[in-house]
């Protein structure tokens, strides 16, 4: 070990207790399913967690069913405030149970420590806190007097953040007084096992949250479900295009949170330091597998050089490895799949002329890396500038005025995030002001809290996450 | 016209009712027309069919004149609306009597309907600063942020207007997407095309920036298919489109995720949900510097 190298810092895993086998989570019983159980694998190991039952289109309709017991008789006439008591109990819970939930989702999702530890579980207990507030308060979040839930909410999930998708949904629906079918991603079902114990602690009524792991047909299966009102879904535009084709026609409500292709605008008179930081955050956070990532970088071209010198630089001390080490900054990709997605759109980037550059490290010979990448010289019409990469991949345009920044900003289908860096103001809210994003952060990037609403524009996908409107998307305006 | 030489020995001069696309008031550019006639059937005019074409024209010419109007100041974008308002309560008579010959309305009916659309122009010319207000929100996040949420208009909206009470309708489906600064496509009421283009004539008097309202007179079921699936339309309203095959028409949205609203009783009208039905909440977080 050479002078100022870290030695090596692993979180244990002792402080988890895993079953080796998952069931599903239907009206308060561990359920059997229907299909072919499958395994979730550590990313950065290869090794299997444990298994996890698989729901066909009888457990969905039960799960369905269970919801719609509980939401006509148990949760639906119950009081805002005795809502709000359950949630502010789970909130309570999962802070206590932080640790390990923190441990698990790395275990599970491949993601730094440093990450689920000081983002994703604080996170996931806020939203709920946050919620459980609303629940007695909902004559106040402007559809009038005596809101209605929906009813059944079947909500879908992806594998980037398992557990905070998972209180982005369940905690709205709740506080709203919807009850949940929801299906966790099919990499990443653990946190959400995890997530059935801490409502069984909590003395949540059965059938309130029910969960039902799977593959993408368990998902279109419920999804489709008659019995359903209500379907949120995070995760790529391809799907959210078939779900909004599967509920047309239908009473149901959508709202749709999808792919995004964000763009990090950094002006001549931004504040560097913070600004590399921000770059940095925001397409190596979470291995750049956001779907608000800033990964279009569009940087004013007379501080181009200096802005890609100081960027390679802080790059080449990110610590790539054992998600669980608490020095780790960038983890495992999430599955092998994913890794050959970013393989091939890297690939295809240096054949459009692109000039690929990634800072030497090692990589382990175990589990599914990529190392953190910079593609520069990239045209706006580059695939790298057009499409989702969903990893650690760093596309870098140039422009000379804000009018050109704006308007490269803005063309793509896309509609989510966008970062602006600049000291000065006025400029900062006219920048703001022209892009066509759901989310802008200026002079910071990734910035999540329950009480901001979050969403997008375009094909990003319809309906807000967060704060007064996210609590709008799980109700319908009272009897006129 | 109806009133021929009876009672007058002035020969009427007959208007020739085209499409209202950028401002200008084009024919279809295929040519085609649709014969109106009046409950007694004679001969009123013969309106212009848009078509494909047409329908792919007001959908530039929106795009080209929504963020110009979108930045225009909440202000400035009340009063065009209540503008709207006035220019059509100096035309009424025109309106009660385009509506007493083509939806067969007695007088008295008919200027009730009118007079409802032109107080509808008014309660939404109310809205354009309050909008926000109601529909945003100063977020207090656990961190050192400036916070704030603000509904944005969501860009080209393409309408299908309610098909009855022609002009009511019309103003019920163009007035909210107006609002907060979104361009319209609309395919008006089939059955009451001449105070579509009437109140065409009326919003291109107003102070409204050519292309922010576009009309195209024909056949919805014809129409809206291209609407729905053009793909730099942002939302798809299908409030008067009941009567088509509209689930096709949400399935063909959904291939560019346009924000859709479904056919009546889809949203209520005159709520501020209908107007921030057509928005995008924008989210900016601002850092506040340490002190």
């Amino acid at each position: 070990m050479a002078f100022l190298d870290y030695a090596p810092a692993p979180e244990s895993t002792s402080i988890l207790n895993l079953r080796d086998e998952y069931r599903l989570f239907i009206g308060g019983e561990w359920v059997a399913g229907g299909g072919t159980p499958f395994a979730s694998v550590s990313p950065s190991t290869e090794r299997q967690i444990a298994t996890f039952a698989s729901a066909d289109e009888g457990d969905v309709d039960a799960a369905v069913r269970a919801a719609r017991t509980a939401f006509e008789q148990v949760w639906g006439p119950m009081s805002g405030r005795d809502r709000g008591k359950y949630l502010f109990r789970i909130a309570r819970i999962l802070q206590e149970r932080a640790r390990e939930l923190a441990v698990a989702e790395t275990v599970d999702n491949g993601k730094p420590i440093r990450e689920t530890r000081d983002a994703d579980v604080p996170l996931v207990a806020q939203w709920f806190f946050h919620c459980a507030g609303w629940a007695d308060k909902l004559d106040h979040v402007g559809l009038g007097a005596r809101p209605r839930p929906h009813g059944v909410a079947a909500q879908v999930i992806p594998w980037n953040f398992p557990l905070l998708m998972l209180a982005w949904k369940v905690a709205p629906a709740l506080a709203a007084g919807n009850t949940v079918v929801l299906k966790p991603a099919e990499t990443t079902p653990l946190t959400a096992m995890l997530f059935a114990e801490v409502c069984e602690q909590a003395g949540l009524p059965a059938g309130v949250v029910n969960l039902v792991t799977g593959a993408g047909e368990t998902g279109a299966a419920l999804v489709r479900h008659p019995g359903v009102d209500k379907v949120a879904f995070t995760g790529s535009t391809a799907v959210g295009r078939e779900i909004a084709k599967a509920v047309a026609g239908t009473d149901k409500k959508l709202t749709l949170e999808l792919g995004g292709k964000g763009a990090n605008i950094v002006f001549d008179d931004a504040p560097l330091d913070q600004a590399i930081e921000g770059i940095v955050d925001g397409i190596f956070f979470n291995q750049g597998q956001v779907c608000c990532a800033g990964s279009r970088l569009l940087v004013q071209e007379s501080v181009h050089d200096e802005v890609m010198d100081r960027l390679k630089e802080r790059m080449a001390t990110l610590r790539v490895g054992d998600p669980l080490d608490k020095n780790t900054d960038v983890g495992a990709i999430n599955s092998s799949e994913q890794l050959e997605r970013i393989t091939r759109l890297v690939a295809q980037g240096a054949a459009e002329g692109g000039d690929v550059w990634s800072p030497a490290c090692e990589l382990p010979a175990e589990g599914y890396w990529f190392a953190p990448t910079v593609i520069t010289g990239v045209e706006a019409s580059s695939t790298v500038a057009r499409e989702e990469i969903f990893g650690p991949v760093l596309s870098v345009l140039t422009f000379r005025t804000p009018d050109e920044a704006i308007a490269k900003a803005n063309n793509t289908p896309y509609g989510l995030s966008a970062g602006i860096w600049s000291d000065k103001g006025s400029r900062v809210l006219a920048v703001a002001d022209k892009l066509r994003a759901g989310v802008v952060w200026t002079n910071t990037f990734n910035k999540f809290d329950p009480a901001s609403p979050f969403g997008g524009y375009k094909e990003s996908g319809y309906g807000r996450e967060g704060g007064v409107q996210g609590m709008q998307a799980y109700l319908k305006a009272g009897e006129r | 016209m109806t009133t021929t030489t009876k009672t007058t020995t002035r020969l009427d001069v007959p208007k020739t009712y085209k499409l209202f696309i950028g401002g200008a008031f084009p024919r279809s550019e295929s040519g085609r027309v649709t014969e109106v006639r009046d409950p007694k059937g004679a001969f009123v005019a013969n309106v212009a069919r848009a078509s494909r074409k047409d329908a792919r024209d007001a959908v530039r010419a929106a795009r080209k004149a929504q963020a110009g109007w979108a930045s225009a100041t909440a202000y400035n974008r009340g009063q065009v609306l209540y503008r709207v308002a006035e220019v059509l309560e100096g035309r009424k008579a025109q309106f009660v009597d385009e509506l007493v010959r083509t939806e067969g309305l007695k007088p008295a009916r008919a200027q009730e309907q009118v007079e409802a659309a032109i107080d509808l122009w008014v309660w939404h010319a109310g809205w354009t600063d309050k909008i926000a207000q109601v529909g945003g929100s100063a977020n207090p996040v656990a961190g050192p942020y400036f916070n704030i949420s603000v509904p944005e208009p969501t860009g080209v909206v393409a309408v299908v207007a309610p098909q009855q009470q022609g002009l009511l309708g019309l103003t019920s489906v163009v007035a909210p997407a107006l609002v907060t600064g979104n361009a319209v496509v609309v395919v008006p009421a089939a059955s009451s095309p001449l105070v579509a283009i009437s109140l065409s004539e009326v919003l291109a008097t107003s102070d409204l920036p050519g292309g922010v309202v576009n009309v195209l007179t024909g056949d919805p079921a014809e129409l809206a298919p291209w609407l729905a699936s053009h793909a730099d339309v942002n939302a798809l309203d299908l409030t008067g489109a009941g009567d088509l095959d509209w689930v096709e028409l949400e399935q063909a949205a959904a291939e560019t995720l346009k924000r859709v609203v479904r056919p009546e009783p889809g949203l209520a009208p005159e709520t501020p949900q209908r107007i921030l039905a057509l928005t995008e909440t924008k989210t900016v977080w601002h850092t506040k510097s340490r002190l």
